[in-house]
C-alpha cells in the first residue's frame, strides 16, 4: 500500500500522540499497594529526639535535595523561665550537621524536628492554580512536577514553611512523606535514619498499628491546631512555646 | 421564509457558537491529560511518578537478611533499634549488588559524637559525653563496639584499659 501525502498529513497527529506516550514510559506501579487502605501520617516522640539531624541527611540523600533547602530540618529551642511567647530557636543549616553545644544555659531546651504535616484540609492544595498539587487518596500532599508553574502561591501558603521553589527545576518542591518508598512497604528514609524512634510513619486506617494505642494514651498535638489545617503529624510532648 | 429573510447575521453567530464550542472540546480531549481527574482535580498519573522514584536506603529488613550475625550482636545491646542505615548510610546500591558495591569503612571518632556529645538541649537520660574530655580525640571503637557499645564483659574492660594505657598494663 502506498502512502499518499494526505495519508501521511492524517497520520502525523496520531503517531505524535503515541510517541509522547513511548516517552512518558510505563511508571512504576506497585502491585500490591492499595491507595483505599491507607492514610498516612507521621509521629514525632519528641522526648526522644537528640537532635543529631540524622533525619535531614537521610532526607536530602534520599530525595536529592539542593543544599541550602530542607524537606525536613530540626529546630532548637532555649526557653527561658515563664516566657514561653518568645523563645529563641535556632536551626544552623537545618540541623544538617547537627548542633554545636548551646551558648545558653538554664531554662527549657529541646529539640523539634520538623516537616510537611500532610494536613487532611491543606491550605497549600487549595491555592494551586492548576491542580499541580494535591492530596492523594491515602492521605500524602503531593505535588506534579510536570504541572506545577512555579507560581509560589503554595509556598505563601503553607502555614509551617515546608514548601520552597527548586532552583534547578523552577517547580515547588516539599516532603513527599517518600512517597516512593512507603509505597512499596517501606518506611520513610528520615524515620529509617532516626537513631532513636523519635520519627514514626504511621498509618491511620491500618487497625493495627501502635498509633491508635499511643494516641490514646498521650497527650499529643499538631502544630498550629488554630488553622485548622488538620495536620497528621502529631507530636508527642509538644512544648506550648512551639510555633 | 420571510421570517427568516434578514435573520443571516444570527446563523453566521450561531455557526461561530459551535465551531468554537467544538473547538474548545476538540481542544479540551487533546490538551487536558488522559488521567486528570481520576481521583481528584490533579493528574492521577502524578502519583505513579512521585512513587516511581528509586530508593537509595535500603531499609532494615534488606540488611538484615544477609547480616543475620550483625543482628545477632545488636540484639542484646543498646543500639538493638537502630537501624543499620542510621550509621552506614544509604546503601540500597549495596543490597541490589552486594558484590559491587561495598559500603565505606566508617570513622567512629566523626559517627559517634553527632548522635552522643554532650547537649544540654538533648534528652536527659540519653548517653552524653564531652568527646574531648572523654576519649581525647581517640576513635571510639578502641573500647565500644559499636554493634553493641556497653563495655560490659571483662575481656573488653580489659582491652579497653590496655588501649588507654598504651599497653603498659
Amino acid at each position: 500500500m502506498s502512502v499518499t501525502r494526505r495519508h501521511l498529513l492524517l497520520l502525523l497527529p496520531a503517531a505524535a500522540i503515541a510517541w509522547k506516550h513511548v516517552l512518558a514510559g510505563t511508571p512504576e506501579v506497585s502491585p500490591n499497594y492499595k491507595l483505599s487502605e491507607h492514610w498516612w501520617s507521621m509521629l514525632i516522640d519528641l522526648p526522644k529526639c537528640i537532635g543529631c539531624g540524622n533525619c535531614v541527611r537521610a532526607c536530602q540523600t534520599e530525595n536529592d535535595v539542593p543544599d541550602g533547602y530542607f524537606r525536613t530540618w530540626v529546630e532548637r529551642y532555649h526557653v527561658t523561665d515563664y516566657d514561653i511567647e518568645n523563645p529563641h530557636v535556632d536551626s544552623p543549616d537545618g540541623a544538617k550537621e547537627g548542633f554545636p553545644p548551646s551558648k545558653e544555659q538554664g531554662g527549657k531546651n529541646f529539640f523539634v524536628p520538623k516537616l510537611c504535616n500532610h494536613c487532611a484540609d491543606s491550605p497549600c492544595t487549595q491555592v494551586c492554580p492548576v491542580g499541580a498539587t494535591f492530596i492523594s487518596p491515602d492521605g500524602v500532599v503531593l505535588i506534579d512536577k510536570k504541572y506545577c508553574l512555579g507560581c509560589r502561591y503554595c509556598v505563601q501558603a503553607c502555614p509551617y514553611g515546608c514548601r520552597f521553589i527548586n532552583p534547578k527545576t523552577e517547580t515547588a518542591e516539599k516532603c513527599t512523606l517518600c512517597y516512593h518508598r512507603i509505597t512499596k512497604g517501606l518506611t520513610t528514609a528520615c524515620c529509617e535514619a532516626c537513631p532513636t524512634g523519635a520519627r514514626q510513619l504511621t498509618d491511620l486506617k491500618n487497625p493495627s498499628d501502635p498509633i491508635h494505642e499511643f494516641l490514646k494514651t498521650h497527650s499529643v498535638q499538631v502544630l498550629k491546631p488554630y488553622m485548622a489545617t488538620h495536620a497528621k503529624v502529631f507530636y508527642n510532648g509538644l512544648d506550648g512555646s512551639v510555633r | 421564509m420571510n421570517a427568516f429573510k434578514d435573520a443571516g447575521h444570527i446563523f453566521r453567530l450561531v455557526a461561530v457558537f459551535v465551531v468554537g464550542t467544538l473547538v474548545f472540546f476538540g481542544m479540551r480531549a487533546f490538551l487536558v491529560p488522559k488521567s486528570f481527574g481520576q481521583y481528584g482535580h490533579y493528574r492521577g498519573d502524578a502519583l505513579a511518578e512521585v512513587a516511581g522514584r528509586p530508593v537509595n536506603f535500603a531499609g532494615h529488613q534488606a540488611c538484615e537478611d544477609c547480616h543475620s550475625d550483625v543482628l545477632e550482636k545488636k540484639k542484646s545491646g543498646r543500639h538493638a533499634h537502630v537501624n543499620c542505615e542510621a550509621c552506614h548510610g544509604a546503601l540500597a546500591k549495596h543490597a541490589d549488588d552486594p558484590g559491587s558495591v561495598q559500603p565505606a569503612k566508617l570513622d567512629t571518632a566523626v559517627l559517634c559524637v553527632r548522635c552522643h556529645e554532650a547537649n544540654i538541649a538533648k534528652p536527659k537520660g540519653f548517653p552524653q559525653v564531652v568527646s574531648a574530655d572523654h576519649s581525647s580525640g581517640m576513635p571510639c571503637d578502641t573500647c565500644h563496639q559499636p554493634h553493641s557499645p556497653s563495655i560490659e564483659t571483662a575481656e573488653t574492660a580489659k582491652a579497653a584499659t590496655k588501649a588507654t594505657t598504651g599497653g603498659t598494663k
